[in-house]
């Protein structure tokens, strides 16, 4: 019998669910979403700042697509949700009933709680509204600072500086991202930002924020009691789920919205996925709530089959994930940590020239593969899945790096100077 | 063509002001135009070789320059800031000003060559007289609008070359194409005939990349005849231009799918990658455009085939004992070819055609029918029309309106493809072949494409990339001429530009490397 699923969030997992779902039932689909009419891709929010594209090229499917597939869609906010009687409010108190609800409200700058972090001129960057916004308060801007050295704090910087207005960046770490990169790539990566004219500030931490007699950001005053000058704060420390609405529901909540690994809250059908789930139990050596693209699209995918009969638990494969540093492109396979974990080895390869590098990182044992960072080199998906998968041993690895080069024709190879250095530097002691 | 240069060098205006430096050079190259214009209101120079050489050198110094002062400075990478805001390259006021008058120039260079100074009798005057040293160095004759477009065109190609390549340069790939397109307009379409034409003036003007049906006109009457008539060389040109077309097109398609023409040779590919590229965001993606291209391509071969047939057809003769080739069996000749390439297509590559397969065979239908007809109605007439009058349609059609009014003059309006998408005939043979007999594709890695858009919106071809990167599936599509641009612009690292074994190149995935196995296998067998 066909029933009335409901969505809430038209981001990619919420719409990878509802397509999905389309694609294996007849159920109806209807999708609540308060940011946009249709679903567009939040990751290339920089590129319409920067002018590359404009906001309708970043809608990943045609407006009629949506009839065509019977997947309806809706622009409102739920203000309130009744798992008892299975009634969403929205905030024009119009009532909506759902046989299954799925929860996918994404998330939401996180602010800290520092003083003046609601004046004018201060923002993060999440949704299509931080970009308009962002338009209006970077008009005239002489001076930006962002706090946060993160994926969405350099790409705030990107765009910024494409217009030419001077930024500055808080890093608490030593260097850029070194929360998640190995000093070495994170330093490989400040320097980069340095040379476009980004001005990094390390180990240095936002206290507090003033405004001006008209409430508009003036100056910000870090935890070492330094001043600076600026008329744009751009706040990049994270994100934090969209659940503030569910605070009256029986819908248990911690950061996230609790789930299993069925993606299953505590009330029966209802769900959530995306950036707004928190797994009761970590799934390996991933983060309760993973804040990523590709995650929620996964979520989306499983979710769907969940609904459509076929009870599927979430069990993504290996860890992998991508990004970009002004022009240098990141890829990750596997788990490379900041510091290797005990009983691992680092193995790292750089070409400073064309700034270039692959960090590796092995178990000391049985010389087990367990992850890899690539900058500036792109590499194939599969084969590394593959290699992770099967347990590969480095020394593997390093022989078959060829088999793994995504790299535009006629690039530069690498593989036999990389493959040189580690033999020199790594393989002694077994031999 | 005179028009481009000027606006393409504010093109690259970035959303702030020119540096002083961008505007100097911008000042060089409008001078250097001033002097066309100038000459193309009859003022007449008095040393024209000095002055033509003072025009091109400050159009060229201008561009050059101009782009030094934009991309030097900068760090290799990908250089589309403010595209969306220019009015130049976002159909703004510029645009649709640069639009009309590169079409005003077309309509005035296909139909009214007079007006640029063009005479029968007596000397040219004007914009073509400034052209007469240089055309009488290279092939002892004077300028003809057709000189003076090729020399301009050709000055375009190694100019906004220039600046591609210097906006490109991460790219060994672009880096190389870029070169490639250069060397073959210089050398094949401008330098080869011209000298050719001095050392045997009974050889018509070849282009030996441009091939039939690009070429149309190839295979007509006087052009064949003039080929005969000029001996070994022109009966090896004769040939060359046969096995273009049946021979080595097919092998180079096979192996490196159709870019090895599209943007690495040919002349019209080469000016939209160059002096285009600021417009190839201009591309139409939505599925409705792709339907129209491939009504209006298709019927573009279907009606040079025709016509071409007819053509041939008309000139032949029906004795056998005379010459082998008569009338009826070229006719039978050209059904046997259609239909054995139309079977292969139906029995072998049934599961690539899908829905194409319908239209493949309206097509089919369409010439062979017509093929019966011409028999019929003995030579001379196709049903109701004319050999001549078909090639005279054509001519003014596809070859003058499509290919050049359209093609060219709305860059600034429907992106640098228009004409290889909608119009190409060679465009639409070739890339059936890649669609169905190619080992050329662009992959797809993984699970990592992130939805942004950039390959779709960089797509001069206006393939909706992302459409395929987002499920993991390869591109495979006739009309993708190889640029590379998606690839570039991709800041995943997700697309790549190879050539691999034909089999699972076209790879349907419902579910996305990423999650686990169990699940991957129960959707795969599900779909
Ligand atoms: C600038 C930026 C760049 C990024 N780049 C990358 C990247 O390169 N790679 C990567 O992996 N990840 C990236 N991310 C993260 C990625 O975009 C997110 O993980 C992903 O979009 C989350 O998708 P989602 O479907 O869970 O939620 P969202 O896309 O956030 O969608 C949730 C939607 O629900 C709506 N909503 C919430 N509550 C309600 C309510 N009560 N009523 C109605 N509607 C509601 C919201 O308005 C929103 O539209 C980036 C994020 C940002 C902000």
């Amino acid at each position: 019998m066909a029933k009335k699923i409901v969505i809430i969030g038209n981001g990619i997992s919420g719409i990878t669910a509802a397509r999905h779902i389309r694609k294996f039932s007849d159920n109806e689909i209807l999708v609540v979403s308060a940011e946009t009419d249709y679903f567009f891709s939040r990751t290339a929010l920089m590129y319409i700042y920067m002018g590359h594209m404009k906001f309708e090229h970043t809608k990943p499917y045609e407006d009629w697509f949506w009839e065509k597939n019977r997947i309806q869609l809706k622009n409102t906010f739920i203000q309130k949700v009744n798992t008892e009687q299975k009634i969403l409010f929205t905030d024009s108190n119009e009532k909506i009933t759902y046989d299954q609800l799925i929860l996918a409200t994404g998330s939401t700058t996180h602010k800290r709680g520092w003083q003046g972090e609601n004046l004018q001129g201060v923002q993060g960057l999440v949704s299509k509204q931080d970009l308009d916004l962002l338009e209006e308060n970077t008009k005239n801007c002489k001076q930006a600072i962002i706090v946060g050295g993160g994926l969405i704090g350099v790409e705030l910087a990107e765009m910024l500086h494409t217009r030419k207005i001077p930024v500055k960046m808080l890093i608490r770490e030593e260097a850029f991202w070194r929360n998640v990169l190995p000093q070495t790539e994170a330093q490989l990566i400040s320097n980069h930002i340095e040379q476009q004219g980004i001005e990094l500030l390390y180990n240095t931490e936002l206290e507090k924020i003033i405004g001006d007699e008209n409430n508009r950001v003036q100056k910000i005053i870090t935890k070492k009691d330094e001043e600076i000058d600026c008329d744009f704060l751009g706040i990049t420390t994270g994100v934090k789920p969209n659940i503030s609405f569910l605070s009256d529901s029986e819908i248990e909540t911690d950061k996230g919205i609790l789930v299993n690994k069925y993606l299953e809250t505590n009330c029966k059908d209802v769900f959530a996925i995306g950036d707004c789930a928190q797994q009761r139990e970590s799934i390996g050596n991933r983060k309760p709530i993973e804040a990523v693209w590709y995650t929620g699209r996964m979520m989306g995918e499983t979710i769907a089959q969940t609904i459509c009969g076929n009870k599927t638990a979430y069990n993504p494969g290996n860890w992998f994930n991508s990004a970009k540093f002004f022009d240098i492109e990141y890829q990750t396979y596997g788990w490379v940590f900041p510091e290797a974990l005990t009983g691992h080895e680092d193995f790292y390869w750089v070409n400073k020239k064309d700034e270039k590098c692959l960090h590796f990182q092995f178990e000391i044992e049985n010389r087990k593969f367990t992850g890899i960072n690539t900058f500036g080199i792109r590499l194939r998906h599969e084969v590394v899945d593959f290699w992770l998968t099967e347990n590969k041993t480095i020394d593997f690895v390093i022989d078959n790096l060829a088999k793994a080069n995504f790299d535009k024709e006629f690039s530069k190879k690498y593989e036999q100077k990389i493959r040189l250095e580690f033999k020199l530097t790594k393989t002694q002691e077994k031999i | 063509m005179s028009r481009v240069q000027r606006n393409m060098a504010i093109t690259s205006q970035p959303p702030q002001q020119l540096s002083n430096a961008q505007k100097a050079f911008v000042f060089i190259g409008i001078l250097g135009l001033a002097v066309l214009c100038l000459a193309a209101f009859n003022v007449n120079f008095p040393h024209k070789t000095l002055w033509l050489s003072i025009s091109l050198g400050a159009i060229s110094i201008g561009t050059v320059g101009f782009s030094w002062a934009m991309y030097a400075q900068k760090k290799a990478g990908i250089k589309n800031d403010g595209v969306w805001f220019k009015s130049i390259s976002s159909r703004g006021l510029i645009g649709w000003v640069t639009g009309i008058l590169l079409t005003l120039f077309y309509v005035i260079l296909y139909f009214y060559p007079y007006y640029l100074g063009l005479r029968e009798n007596t000397a040219n005057v004007g914009l073509i007289a400034l052209f007469d040293p240089l055309s009488k160095a290279l092939s002892g004759n004077s300028a003809s609008q057709w000189f003076v477009y090729g020399t301009l065109y050709t000055l375009a190609i190694l100019i906004f070359g220039i600046k591609f390549i210097w906006k490109y340069r991460h790219s060994r790939y672009e880096i190389i194409r870029t070169g490639s397109v250069m060397f073959f307009q210089t050398a094949f379409a401008f330098i080869i005939p011209e000298i050719m034409a001095r050392l045997n003036g009974d050889l018509p003007y070849y282009d030996l990349k441009n091939i039939w049906p690009l070429n149309y006109y190839n295979f007509e009457q006087y052009r064949v005849d003039a080929f005969i008539n000029s001996g070994n060389i022109g009966v090896a040109l004769l040939l060359f231009g046969i096995a273009s077309i049946f021979i080595i097109t097919p092998i180079l398609t096979y192996k490196y799918g159709k870019r090895w023409y599209c943007s690495w040779v040919c002349g019209c590919g080469g000016l939209a990658e160059t002096a285009g590229d600021p417009f190839r965001q201009l591309s139409d993606k939505s599925q409705f455009a792709w339907k129209v291209e491939r009504w209006i391509v298709h019927s573009v071969v279907v009606f040079v085939t025709l016509m071409t047939v007819a053509v041939i057809h008309s000139y032949l003769g029906s004795d056998f004992s005379k010459y082998w080739l008569t009338k009826d069996i070229f006719l039978i000749g050209v059904s046997v070819l259609l239909t054995a390439v139309f079977a292969w297509a139906m029995l072998f590559r049934r599961e690539e055609l899908q829905k194409d397969a319908q239209y493949g065979a309206v097509g089919y239908m369409v010439i062979i029918l017509a093929l019966v007809g011409l028999h019929y109605f003995s030579g001379k007439q196709l049903f109701i029309f004319q050999a001549e009058q078909l090639r005279s349609t054509y001519a003014f059609l596809i070859g003058a309106i499509f290919s050049g009014v359209i093609g060219v003059g709305f860059y600034p309006i429907f992106g640098s493809r228009v004409w290889c998408r909608f119009g190409c005939p060679m465009a639409a043979i070739l890339g059936f072949q890649q669609r169905l007999f190619s080992k050329f594709r662009i992959t797809t890695n993984g699970g990592q494409c992130i939805s942004c858009g950039n390959c779709s919106t960089y797509c001069e071809m206006g393939i909706d990339v992302r459409a395929y990167a987002q499920k993991g599936e390869n591109i495979v599509r006739s009309s993708c001429v190889g640029c590379g641009i998606c690839a570039e612009v991709c800041p995943r690292g997700v697309l790549k530009l190879e050539n691999d074994r034909p089999q699972g190149r076209i790879n349907s995935k419902d579910v996305l490397l990423g999650n686990d196995v169990d699940l991957m296998n129960h959707v795969n067998k599900d779909a």
